[in-house]
């Protein structure tokens, strides 16, 4: 099988940088989302369509990315 | 292979279009996510677990020896297979796992550039096939600890200041904005840095498509936080994958010596009790 109609974008989802990866393979849609600094997976998900797959990616990345804590940091 | 010190430790996305079917040639996949490889891998590419298959699995260390020679023999490697690794996240576990062969002695393995996502990203075919190689003979060797970092020497190398350390965590991990990467677990007690530690996020080594940059990139973006080579280098992260990932740029790729991989990493440091801990840019 071949991959078809990769897409790749950034957006910022509950105050964090995200990345969205998304692509056809067989009869479905894969997408996975990484929180581009590191780069670390933090969702995936598969649809039907590209939107179904990215929309189901996103949910879960912000809900994941929300729990988040940060610090005080002096710099 | 942009005039790297060991460029025969790079193969491109074309040479395993051409190569992988070849004898003596075996293709191995390690991701960070292990479902990644059931939803489609390299045609006739094994798949490794890095967190089952890659470690042991009752104390915390890398796979023991005898574990490593079965999963090298039934994963159709004898030793003077070419093992070609890639894996998600432009090749994190899969620096770790050629980190791991080159511990036990393997000869040739290397990584394919841009690892899975440039795969992907080029439209190239993928395969839901598990293949069943024949097992080959496997002897692994004593492991060689010179290229790993145990604790105590991190200890040593603080007090002394013999060594460069560089912590390749994300910015805000190594101020200690935050225990973990922005949506995973936290999986230390504090937040922050070894004291004199530089921050050069592994990252910053990768182009947009997952492949190394050039030589003088790299040279430049290391010389630029003080890593020369003129002092041995010790390269850490949260658990040691990231590392593994900048430890192969600095050892092969600029051809550094003395580069070792401290995998006890931040999950070690930021858990233990009394130890220094910088924090801040």
């Amino acid at each position: 099988m071949k991959t078809e109609d990769h897409s790749e974008r950034t957006l910022e989802l509950a105050g964090w940088p995200v990345r969205v990866i998304s692509y056809k393979l067989g009869d479905k849609y894969l997408a996975t989302a990484d929180n581009v600094s590191p780069g670390a997976n933090i969702a995936k998900a598969q649809g039907a369509t590209k939107e179904e797959a990215e929309s189901a990616v996103l949910a879960k990345a912000e809900e994941r990315l929300a729990r988040t804590r940060t610090m005080p940091v002096d710099y | 292979m942009a005039n790297y010190a060991h460029p025969e430790m790079l193969v491109s996305t074309d040479w395993v279009a051409e190569h992988s079917g070849d004898d003596g040639v075996r293709i191995v996949e390690v991701d960070v996510d292990t479902s990644a490889y059931d939803e489609g891998h390299i045609a006739g590419a094994v798949g490794w677990a890095w967190n089952t298959q890659l470690c042991d699995t009752v104390q915390r260390d890398i796979i023991p020896a005898g574990d490593f020679g079965k999963l090298m023999s039934s994963s159709g490697i004898g030793n003077e297979t070419t093992v070609v690794l890639y894996g998600d996240n432009n090749n994190w576990f899969a620096a770790w796992a050629l980190w791991q062969l080159k511990i036990y002695g393997h000869g040739d393995v290397r990584l394919m550039n841009g690892g899975r996502k440039k795969w992907i990203a080029e439209g190239r075919d993928l395969a839901q096939d598990v293949p069943s190689p024949a097992a080959l003979s496997y002897a692994a060797a004593a492991p060689d600890n010179s290229i790993r970092t145990f604790l105590p020497e991190v200890f040593k190398a603080v007090s002394a200041g013999t060594v460069e350390l560089v912590d390749v965590r994300s910015p805000d991990e190594f101020s200690g904005k935050i225990l973990s990467p922005p949506g995973l677990p936290e999986t230390c007690q504090r937040g922050g840095h070894i004291p004199g530690a530089s921050n050069i996020p592994w990252a910053k080594a990768c182009n947009e498509d997952g492949t190394f940059k050039s030589t003088d990139e790299l040279r430049a973006l290391y010389e630029e936080a003080g890593i020369t080579g003129n002092k041995p280098v010790i390269a850490y992260c949260r658990i040691g994958e990231r590392s593994s990932h900048s430890w192969f740029v600095l050892k092969y790729l600029l051809g550094l010596s003395g580069v070792t991989n401290y995998d006890g990493s931040w999950t070690e440091w930021g858990n233990l009790v009394g130890v220094p801990v910088e924090r801040g840019a």
